[in-house]
């Protein structure tokens, strides 16, 4: 089915999410959406399925003018979008997913539903067990069920959101296989996605977004620093940070592999100095939060072992880490790094609480006054945390890490922030790495990686770069790691991209 | 500023709640064909008309506090500690194991020690119960609580009809009477005892210091609010969640080992006589404030016991209680609702 989107306008609070944008697919083909996290992909697709409404624009299938206002009308009309999370029904099993929204009255029919999904699984070469609850399924599995669902509702354009994130090589083959054999029966698939090998594996067309906008449409093969140039834009700043390395290891990984339910992250070495600033670059949910995690003590690896200071902690309790200096400051401020409902003074006189058995409220009053002089908060001490902006709860968090630390792990450290703020909370950071402190940020900014770091980590998917020297970095090569080639200059990848010849 | 605002805008919600639900009870007391005026005169009467049942105001007024305080805590862990009925019971039972043992031998002050002791830790041991399914078994505390109080009646039921049953023939009235010696003293003839008063009034003002003045108070309240930012935070959030049960459980034992020793002075099956359920929407109306759990506490105390008094006077049934205390409970939680709901929209208007 030919869809076309013209002029889109989409605004969240002071955030436009779609400005002005126009995109146009044709029938049997495969068409890229590429960008950033936070460019306006998701926003986009959201709007054709009917989870979003648009502000502005209009929306036109095989050329007629439509309205889609929900995903039932979206639905009706042939449009079905696979989501990054699977939306299904964990505890019920694959069939009764399957005929979840199947039209039909008051009774099922199971026998026929039954006949209908084998058919439709053995045309697209899934091997699916009706009776499995979804939940026991893998990620990739859990896709597949989902497709045949909204094939089986008459889907004309499917949508794939970042479907390749979190399911191994085979599942991405019958995935792309999957899109294909349904682009060659004159459906339209768009496939949304941050990788840049996947589109180039997969796509006809790319259409390339960055803050909102369209900034570019070619057909594929394109180059690929033409695309990096059209993703990442304008030239990133050079590093300015003269380097707070000192003497002496601070953090010491060997061997250690985090599993979680999306991404396996195994990390061989890792050594980092004191004082050090190590940036984690990649797009979100590659695998940077898990690391940090893992070195503030929240999660364990499965093998291996984790030295900070020469200290082994590896598998001892949180606790443990927060007596031997580690501070973890989390991207959620209100969820997992203030307590929503306490106050600033509250939070405070808890951390004052190895003091015996009663509060001195009158002395961590003080404590927090001085905390709102010298850190600059905008509240009073009886403000409750919710109440900030987002500048001040992180001024607040900061506030409350303890010193010193011998490893601070900060998630977005200056997300939300003005500039001046910005600039403000590094003076801070840096001060401490002057005084021995190592840091492990990330950042979804690359300038900011590039200014701060002295050597960076690039995340795609679960796997990690070597630690980079961050004045040897430039805006290409990030740019390309950051879409999926980690290693793009060593020649086994190189195998790895020719491995389709087909397609180029 | 901002402060004086919400003060306020809450103070009008309450009021306004208070007004709507008094308004409601009226209505209702008037589908039933009374006259609201003569319900409040009569109930008055009833709980206020003589000393005896003043004295049984008073008498109701300690376990309901007790129970009432213990809440306080694991609300404030935001906990609904639902199995508050079989903490009671549990107490109750295990008050009477020195009793059954000891009465003969030992001297009375001490066997009543004992026996408040001993009801303390079997509470504390089915608040822990109730603490550790939902900890370690994820079991929501709602349904752990409500499931360990039919045990803990099934337990009451099970020892009043089996080993501890009357001599001759076992029967619902419960357990043979104690000798006199091991009751608690009282106010004259009446139910009320000074020494359930006193503990009870004690042990408010413990809860009222520990809440407001201690870390384990500041610390549970954090982890009422979010039990992930707390842990983050270093405080051993689960061990929190644990010490609340344990000390609502040994709070509700306590009024259990009270009921048997100053009013029934045996066991009978329903000890807690629901006063844990009473004591539930006590803790709930007063927003964990622990000073209001005094004048709410007496308010409902008296209502249950006027209320005692309509049948007789008024021809109207005594569940009429249940009925205003159940509404002003609703009305005050929808008040709290709404004011919470219009300052997060203040916030949003605001910060635009």
């Amino acid at each position: 089915m030919r869809v076309e989107l013209h002029n889109i306008c989409k605004r969240f609070g002071s955030v436009q999410a779609n400005d002005d944008v126009s995109l146009i697919v044709e029938a049997g083909s495969i068409h890229g959406l590429l960008g950033e996290n936070g460019a306006g992909k998701s926003t986009l697709v959201k709007i054709l399925s009917g989870f979003m409404t648009r502000e502005q624009g209009s929306l036109q299938l095989e050329g007629h003018e439509v309205n889609i206002k929900t995903p039932a009308d979206a639905m009706q009309r042939g449009i079905g979008m696979l989501h990054q999370d699977p939306l299904d029904f964990p505890p019920l099993s694959v069939l009764d997913n399957f005929m979840v929204g199947q039209p039909g009255g008051l009774f099922t029919h199971r026998r026929e539903v039954i006949r209908k999904f084998r058919q439709l699984a053995v045309q697209f070469n899934f091997a699916l067990d009706i009776r499995q609850p979804v939940g026991d399924l893998t990620v990739g599995e859990r896709q597949q069920v989902e497709i045949l669902r909204l094939l089986s509702l008459g889907v004309k354009t499917l949508i794939l959101d970042e479907p390749t994130t979190g399911i191994s090589a085979s599942q991405k083959d019958a995935l792309f296989a999957a899109a294909r054999l349904l682009a060659s029966q004159g459906k339209s698939v768009i496939f949304v996605s941050h990788k840049l090998e996947d589109v180039d594996e997969l796509c006809d067309r790319v259409t390339v977004m960055r803050q909102g906008r369209v900034v570019g449409n070619l057909p594929i093969p394109a180059p690929d620093a033409q695309l990096i140039e059209l993703i990442f834009g304008e030239e990133l700043a050079p590093p300015a940070k003269n380097s707070t390395c000192q003497e002496g290891v601070a953090l010491a990984l060997e061997n250690i592999t985090i599993r979680s339910d999306r991404l396996n992250i195994q990390v061989n070495h890792l050594t980092v100095q004191q004082g050090e600033v190590i940036g984690l670059a990649g797009l979100e949910g590659s695998g940077q939060q898990l690391l940090l995690q893992l070195c503030a003590g929240l999660l364990q690896s499965s093998t291996g072992c984790l030295q900070i200071k020469g200290i082994d902690l590896t598998r001892q309790p949180y606790q443990t880490y927060l007596n031997t200096g580690v501070g973890y400051s989390p991207a959620d401020r209100l969820r997992e790094g203030l307590v929503n409902g306490l106050s600033i003074h509250e939070h405070v006189a808890l951390k004052t609480s190895s003091q015996g058995w009663f509060v001195d409220w009158k002395g961590t009053l003080k404590q927090a006054q001085t905390a709102i002089s010298l850190f600059n908060i905008r509240g009073k001490p009886d403000t409750k945390v919710e109440r900030l902006s987002g500048g001040n709860q992180q001024r607040t968090q900061l506030a409350l890490l303890p010193v010193p630390l011998n490893l601070l792990l900060m998630e977005h450290p200056t997300r939300g922030l003005d500039i001046g703020s910005t600039l403000w909370v590094w003076q801070q950071l840096l001060a401490r790495c002057e005084g021995g402190t190592t840091i492990l940020f990330t950042s979804s900014d690359l300038d900011e990686i590039m200014q701060y770091s002295d050597r960076v980590i690039v995340f795609s998917g679960g796997e990690l770069s070597e630690p980079i020297d961050a004045k040897k970095l430039t805006v290409e090569r990030l740019g390309q790691m950051i879409g999926g080639k980690l290693h793009y200059d060593s020649p086994v990848m190189a195998k790895r991209s020719t491995k389709h010849p087909a397609k180029r | 500023m901002i402060s004086k605002i919400s003060i306020s805008r809450f103070n009008v919600y309450q009021v306004g709640s208070l007004v709507i639900a008094l308004a409601f009870i009226a209505g209702v007391i008037l589908m039933v064909g009374g006259s609201p005026l003569a319900v409040v005169t009569s109930m008055g009467a009833g709980a206020f008309g003589t000393t005896d049942q003043f004295a049984r105001v008073v008498a109701t007024l300690a376990p309901l506090l007790l129970c009432a305080s213990g809440l306080l805590f694991t609300f404030t862990a935001g906990l609904y500690n639902l199995g508050i009925e079989g903490q009671i019971v549990l107490g109750g039972i295990a008050a009477m194991i020195p009793i059954r043992l000891f009465q003969e031998i030992l001297p009375a002050p001490l066997v009543i020690a004992m026996a408040i002791t001993a009801g303390a830790l079997g509470g504390m041991l089915w608040g822990l119960l109730a603490g550790i399914l939902k900890v370690y078994g994820r079991i929501d505390e709602i349904f752990a609580g409500v499931g360990l109080n039919f045990m803990a009646d099934g337990l009451a039921l099970y020892l009043i009809f089996g080993p501890w049953k009357k001599p001759g023939v076992a029967s619902m009235s419960g357990t043979e009477q104690f000798s006199e010696a091991i009751w608690l003293p009282t106010f004259g003839k009446t139910e009320a005892s000074p020494v359930a008063l006193v503990i009870a009034l004690s042990l408010l003002l413990l809860t009222f210091i520990v809440l407001r003045g201690t870390y384990f108070g500041l610390k549970l309240k954090a982890v009422g609010h979010s039990l992930r930012a707390s842990y983050i935070l270093g405080i051993p959030a689960l061990s929190q969640l644990l010490s609340a049960f344990a000390l609502c459980g040994a709070f509700a034992g306590i009024a259990g080992s009270l009921q048997v020793l100053a009013v029934f002075h045996r066991l009978i099956p329903s000890i807690s006589s629901n006063l844990g359920y009473l004591a539930l929407l006590i803790a709930m109306l007063s927003g964990s404030q622990a000073w209001l759990l005094l004048p709410i506490a007496f308010f409902f105390s008296a209502l249950n016991i006027g209320s005692l008094q309509l049948p007789l006077s008024l021809d109207l049934e005594s569940s009429l209680s249940g009925v205003i205390q159940g509404t002003l409970v609703l009305f005050a939680l929808l008040g709290r609702g709404f004011s919470e709901l219009n300052k997060s929209d203040l916030n949003k208007t605001v910060n635009h």
